[in-house]
């Protein structure tokens, strides 16, 4: 039997590789937290703490659908657009219908129209993910300025801020919804047939269609629940400002992107767990916490932000090798 | 003829190539081991072998694409090893693949002198661009105006550039790998000519290809490989008969590869009648039966392909109609034809049938999928795992085991993968698109037994092949197509080779 013997050999050397892929970023999340708590004083002080939660929650919540999108072989640029869109839609209704219901709802359904009005361009007309988003965020960004005549919308309803600034067992409230966003996207990628057909399509779309798998209709899904999600961030953002700002979410797209990618998620599809989110998000977050707690200048923050993810694209292209 | 060649040799500089115990491996799989041949200077030499036999992993050592595990190259007295195809240019060898490397949307001249157009600081000097291009082309392509885009081209035209870039860089060794394989027979008597003159040059001419007659008409040696291993080298062609090459290649008689088994006919399965659509130039009419293997066979481009793009709903026809057991049918996407049971293995395994980064399990579950997730969406993890187990036993899939991921089964495995996603499905005709391209012999016997199995359960068969022997091998009624038409059936006991041939070549050449 010495092609079986053959075949273990590879087998061994595949998995222990594949486990390192799969798990080396979330290891090296949790160095360097440790190294951040071993070197930096007041890293793990409560407060400390609670911002870091709170500066994952907004980045984390996109991230989870933005996997999606990247895993399926696409990805969206609009979505910070619709984060300041969806803070601003909010504040306006709530102001005019006193109604917390109506602010959220209207929010929710503007992101999942945009996400819609993506999924089915670049699905059904098969136009490229990067153009149509790119058009939507700027469109999107516009009707925020619009709706709002370019001034932060400021909401007096108590009611709205649980959802930033609430609490639950001492935990707060965006950072609960996160770690839901996590959970839910994790099973809903590893566990249902539009999780996997997601990583089917960015793995090989030409298969994945003759296999009878709704391509296109997964496609818009994927794009409509994203808009969806991004437009619940704004609706948490917004609570945590107490205000809807037209402005806000500047480059918010591509930090989303770029922590995925930090993670582990490949940008030509078919590769992506919600492991990869949860350590790309972690490590971003964390550095750049630890970089204001050492009073690092704002102008070199972007630098080493900027080279992190440098490195560790280049790192996950010789692994590959 | 000779004596001329070995007058120029020395003007080129160059001895023999060499191949001094080459192996290679790839993750799982070892594609060479110890090959070791000598090719000579002015002549013609044959590299032959079943698919996956090793060639094409042999022309890409030489060209620089891979890098040997063990052993060396030698031209002449040089001893080389390649770390890159720049390495392997330098060295005098040019490779001319079945996929050319050329850029459709430059020049025809661009394209020649790609990497060295003649420039003064960057700004491209287009006379003397044009100039250096149409000396290149002279003797080889005088028609081709080397201002034209290469898209405008034939394929045939396009691999006469190739070759002049080869000789631009004046290689010493030049590899043909399947040069053939589209052109016409105009196109291919040319090519021959100029094989010809390249070896009276002097030049080492090595020569893949599959099409026996060409090795006989244009080669003066062969060696022939199989499984990755160097079997022998015939010198001297004049001893040569079809049937010992043949027999050389596969290793054993031709007829146990496929171990026919008649069966009974079981009633009418589908029926297409008047089909047009796309890629096919007349109505395609013809019925197949449940537990009959109907073979397609034509050459390259015969519309084979486009048909069953359409019978598998991934392409809408423009007229005609379809029946699956006496019911009217109608597709209009790859869902329609797969809820009807009719289900297809693409030619491209790689572009249409797998998803490489998956697991073996994950490409088997998902076309059955659907019919058993609860909710509409929840995946049945148990279901998953015995199914994808079940299958792979089936099947005889060489995995460590259902999680490993899909690119690293060779193309047998693969092949015996997809096989398995339908056998979870309810199936009534099987479209099977060059079931045993690229896969090695051991495994093409499995796949004929499957397929004889499956049609021994009733499932009508219909198997498209270029692959001649295959076509008569396996098939109870073979069709021809050809040119985007059908020109000919004939029963399994009717068929002959030469009359096969006949069918599927072009009438508009004669």
């Amino acid at each position: 039997m010495s092609s079986e013997s053959s075949l273990r050999a590879p087998r061994q050397g595949l998995n222990l590789r594949r486990f390192f892929d799969e798990w080396v970023m979330v290891l090296a999340a949790l160095g360097i937290f440790v190294l951040c708590a071993l070197l930096i004083d007041n890293f793990l002080s409560p407060l400390n703490m609670r911002g870091l939660g709170l500066a994952i929650s907004t980045v984390g919540i996109a991230a989870c659908t933005m996997l999606f999108c990247l895993a399926s072989g696409h990805f969206d640029l609009s979505v910070g657009s619709v984060l300041a869109c969806a803070g601003v839609i909010a504040g306006i209704v709530m102001r005019d219908s006193d109604s917390v219901f109506l602010g959220i709802a209207a929010a929710l359904a503007m992101g999942l129209v945009v996400g819609l009005i993506n999924g089915i361009v670049i699905a059904k007309l098969r136009i490229n993910a990067l153009i149509t988003t790119l058009a939507t965020m700027q469109i999107v960004r516009g009707l925020a300025y619009i709706f709002s005549n370019g001034k932060a919308v400021g909401v007096s309803n108590e009611g709205f801020f649980v959802f930033g600034n609430g609490q639950l067992f001492g935990v707060p409230v965006p950072i609960l919804i996160t770690l839901g966003c996590f959970i839910f996207f994790g099973w809903l990628l590893n566990y249902t047939t539009y999780g996997r057909n997601t990583l089917a399509i960015g793995g090989n779309q030409e298969a994945a269609l003759l296999a009878g798998v709704h391509v296109d209709r997964t496609k818009i899904i994927i794009f409509a629940v994203h808009g969806l999600i991004g437009a619940l961030a704004g609706v948490v953002l917004a609570s945590r400002m107490t205000s809807g700002q037209p402005m806000i979410g500047q480059g918010f797209e591509l930090t989303v992107i770029s922590a995925c990618v930090l993670g582990g998620v490949s940008l030509s599809g078919g590769i992506g767990m919600i492991r990869h989110v949860i350590a790309g998000v972690l490590i971003l977050a964390i550095i750049e916490n630890a970089m204001n707690l050492k009073n690092i200048d704002t102008f070199y923050q972007y630098v080493i932000r900027g080279t992190i993810l440098l490195l560790a694209v280049i790192i996950d292209r010789m692994k590959r090798r | 003829m000779h004596q001329q060649a070995l007058q120029q040799q020395a003007s080129i500089g160059g001895g023999s190539l060499r191949f001094n115990g080459i192996g290679k491996t790839f993750p799982g799989v070892r594609a060479l081991s110890d090959i070791s041949f000598e090719a000579r200077p002015g002549s013609v030499h044959a590299l032959m072998g079943e698919n996956g036999a090793g060639k094409s992993t042999l022309l890409k050592i030489l060209g620089g694409s891979y890098s040997p595990n063990s052993g060396n190259l030698q031209i002449g007295e040089r001893t080389l090893s390649f770390k890159s195809t720049a390495d392997s240019i330098a060295a005098g060898v040019a490779v001319i693949h079945q996929e050319l490397h050329l850029v459709p949307e430059m020049s025809v001249a661009e394209n020649l002198l790609l990497g060295h157009m003649p420039n003064r600081l960057g700004l491209i000097n287009r006379r003397a661009l044009l100039r250096q291009a149409g000396e290149l082309l002279k003797g080889l392509a005088d028609e081709i105006d080397p201002s034209t885009r290469l898209g405008n081209l034939s394929l045939g035209q396009r691999q006469l550039v190739e070759i002049a870039k080869a000789m631009s860089r004046n290689a010493h060794v030049i590899a043909f790998d399947e040069p053939t394989s589209s052109l016409s027979a105009r196109e291919i008597d040319r090519l021959m000519a100029i094989i010809s003159r390249l070896r009276d040059e002097g030049r080492v001419i090595l020569y893949v290809s599959h099409r026996m007659e060409e090795i006989f008409r244009v080669c003066d040696a062969v060696t022939v490989f199989k499984d990755g291993r160097f079997v022998r080298t015939f010198e001297d062609m004049a001893d040569l008969s079809h049937d010992r090459l043949v027999t050389c290649m596969v290793g054993r008689d031709i007829q146990d590869i496929y171990n026919y088994r008649p069966r009974e006919k079981q009633g009418a399965s589908l029926r297409v009648t008047g089909l047009l659509g796309p890629g096919l130039q007349e109505p395609v009419s013809f019925a197949v039966e449940k537990g009959e293997i109907l073979g397609f066979f034509g050459l390259v481009g015969a519309g084979r392909t486009e048909l069953f793009r359409l019978l598998s709903g991934l392409t809408r026809s423009s007229a005609g109609s379809l029946q699956l057991e006496g019911q009217p049918l109608a597709l209009k996407s790859p869902r329609d034809a797969i809820s009807a049971g009719i289900l297809l293995c693409p030619e491209d395994r790689k572009k249409e049938g797998i998803v490489p980064l998956s697991s073996v399990g994950e490409n088997i579950n998902i076309g059955a999928r659907p019919q058993h997730v609860n909710l509409g969406c929840l995946i049945q993890g148990r279901w998953e795992r015995d199914n994808a187990q079940q299958q792979i036993h089936a099947m005889n899939v060489k995995t460590p085991s259902a999680d490993q991921q899909m690119m690293y089964l060779s193309g047998g495995n693969q092949q015996k993968a997809i096989l398995g996603r339908w056998l979870s499905m309810p199936m009534k005709v099987l479209l099977l698109d060059e079931p045993t391209r690229g896969i090695d012999i051991g495994a093409k016997s499995e796949i004929y037994q499957i397929i004889y199995n499956l049609a021994a359960q009733g499932i009508a068969v219909i198997v498209v092949s270029s692959d001649l022997m295959e076509v008569m091998g396996i098939a109870d009624r073979i069709v021809v197509m050809s040119e985007g038409a059908i020109t000919g059936e004939l029963m399994r006991d009717q068929a002959d080779e030469s009359q096969l041939l006949q069918l599927a070549l072009p009438r508009s050449r004669h």
